[in-house]
């Protein structure tokens, strides 16, 4: 008898099994080796607790009624969530708080090779850590679980989610324009871009095109001007707290968008040659914890640990290119 | 290294495909196999993988091909009919100019059978080889449709009675004209564009910025 099981879910057999757990139990000591202590937390939320996050295209997908009628959902990562538990279970306690996780997420997307709608996430929240040496230190942490599992070539996108806004509002873009740029860029179409700003002077044109475009090495931070000069400041405070083997693996990114609202400041997405999508990312979401009447800022990753077993096989298997 | 500097490139056969040829030629890459071997999927000398244009899309986003050339009627189909949802994981970097034509609604010449249908009916049966792109058009101007899917010629649909309308691309409108269609609304025009892998944005970044201005400039 074949009983089917939901479009995006599978099983995990014993082979499969023992491979990742060697991969989360290799993450889940360097977490603890840093200081973050592992949480669970429920699977199912209030939907009206976790909509106090503006999580944009990664909203809870999955809803139920419990007997009461109150509706519940998935949760759709494990950020909001705990982010709840610092605000309800540590309303007194003194920051710096640090809390790791393994847990499985649900999201709506479109089932495919390392991204199922049932996700296994790994990742950390570094909770009243300001910028830039919070910043640093998830990084850190980031590149060292990312070591523990074996994987050599991978590199960390850094950008910041204020720069785009700061940049068209140091231009004086008009206010109607502005959801419309984000949403070409989120969309990822340098093309639509680029017709959208027809209607704007043709030197601020350039520079809101030529900007989000910009990546690679440190001379990126130096070529973009007054208008963007605070993010890119941010961006250099936090590699010149970066150690050497972190440091090279970083791309600095100025037009880098993560699907997520809440992140205020730096971000970051992990890329290794043998996959084509982010095995990770996270960043600074420095008024989430304020939403849940604790304001605190913050900084968090999260690794999807399929597309990690994904990419280290992919390496095992020649695919990806050696970091020089 | 190769003028693609080491890149994969998805080239679409088809109707883009000359063009397609023509530019990489242009830009140096010796493209004489390319163009005379139509058998053959994989040119390891100049890194190019060829496939329909459909697919390019898939293999860029899973990384197979660092960048590809698609039309924008391919990349518009593929966005997810779920509201909320993107569509694939791809940058669209340049609009490439050729290859131009029009997402067009048609049906018979006359008095317009699928407004008729609308009004006495209230449902315009449209037949398309683009469901997405229809479905979305249509609710999006407010009407209430039944999108019929076709593999095949498309104007077989309304010339049967099967469907009031259809949803198609036209270059130049001949085959409408043949068929006694008309034009009733143009949707979206549609050319090549040049899409590239999100990882291979960032790690190949000087690569695919390189090619990128020498297609600007072209």
């Amino acid at each position: 008898m074949i009983h089917p099981i939901p479009s995006g879910t599978r099983d995990v057999l014993p082979d499969e099994t023992r491979e990742v757990r060697a991969i989360t139990d290799a993450l889940r000591g360097v977490f603890e080796h840093h200081g973050y202590g592992e949480v669970y937390t429920p699977a199912l939320e209030y939907e009206s607790v976790l909509a106090r996050a503006d999580m944009a295209e990664a909203k809870p997908a999955y809803r139920v009624f419990d007997e009461s009628g109150a509706t519940l959902v998935l949760r759709s990562d494990m950020t909001v969530p705990i982010a709840r538990v610092v605000a309800t279970r540590y309303p007194d306690a003194q920051p710096p708080l640090r809390f790791c996780y393994l847990a499985h997420c649900y999201r709506g997307v479109r089932p495919q090779r390392g991204q199922p709608r049932e996700l296994l996430q790994a990742g950390i929240e570094l909770i009243g850590a300001p910028a830039p040496q919070g910043t640093a230190e998830a990084l850190r942490v980031l590149c060292a679980a990312l070591d523990a599992v074996g994987l050599e070539s991978y590199r960390i996108g850094l950008g910041d989610a204020s720069l785009y806004p700061s940049l068209m509002e140091s231009l004086g873009v008009p206010p109607e324009l502005r959801p419309q740029l984000l949403e070409a860029l989120a969309g990822r179409d340098f093309v639509s871009l680029e017709r959208k700003l027809e209607q704007v002077t043709s030197s601020d044109r350039e520079l809101l095109l030529t900007v989000p475009q910009s990546r690679g090495g440190p001379n990126v931070l130096d070529v973009s001007g007054d208008a963007v000069s605070q993010a890119t400041a941010n961006m250099r405070q936090v590699y010149e707290l970066l150690e050497e083997d972190v440091a090279r693996r970083v791309i600095f990114d100025l037009g880098l968008v993560r699907s997520i609202g809440y992140y205020t400041g730096a971000v970051f997405e992990v890329y290794d040659p043998a996959l084509g999508a982010p095995i990770g990312g996270g960043g600074r979401y420095d008024e989430l914890l304020g939403r849940f009447g604790r304001s605190l800022p913050a900084v968090g990753f999260a690794l999807g640990v399929d597309r990690l077993h994904i990419a280290l096989m992919g390496e095992e298997r020649g695919t990806g290119a050696s970091l020089s | 290294m190769s003028v693609t500097n080491g890149l994969t490139i998805a080239v679409p056969r088809g109707s883009l495909f000359k063009e397609t040829v023509e530019l990489l030629g242009g830009l140096g890459l010796d493209t004489s196999e390319l163009s005379s071997n139509d058998r053959k999927l994989v040119f390891e000398d100049i890194g190019v993988i060829t496939m329909r244009p459909s697919d390019v899309p898939t293999y860029v986003e899973a990384g197979a091909a660092d960048i590809g050339i698609t039309g924008k009627d391919v990349l518009l189909e593929q966005v997810e009919s779920v509201r909320g949802h993107a569509g694939r994981e791809v940058y669209e970097l340049l609009d490439l100019g050729y290859g131009r034509c029009t997402m067009v609604l048609a049906s018979k010449a006359g008095p317009d059978p699928a407004a008729e249908a609308l009004r006495r009916l209230g449902v315009m049966r449209v037949a398309t080889k683009y469901p997405k792109i229809a479905a979305r058009h249509l609710e999006g101007t407010g009407r209430q449709a039944e999108i019929v899917e076709v593999k095949g010629s498309v104007e077989l649909a309304p010339l049967t009675g099967m469907v009031e309308a259809i949803v198609d691309l036209t270059a130049t409108g001949t085959t409408l004209r043949e068929h006694d269609l008309v034009v009733r609304e143009e949707i979206v025009e549609c050319t090549a564009r040049l899409i590239a892998n999100p990882v291979s944005h960032k790690l190949k970044a000087s690569a695919i910025d390189e090619l990128l201005e020498r297609l600007r400039a072209h």
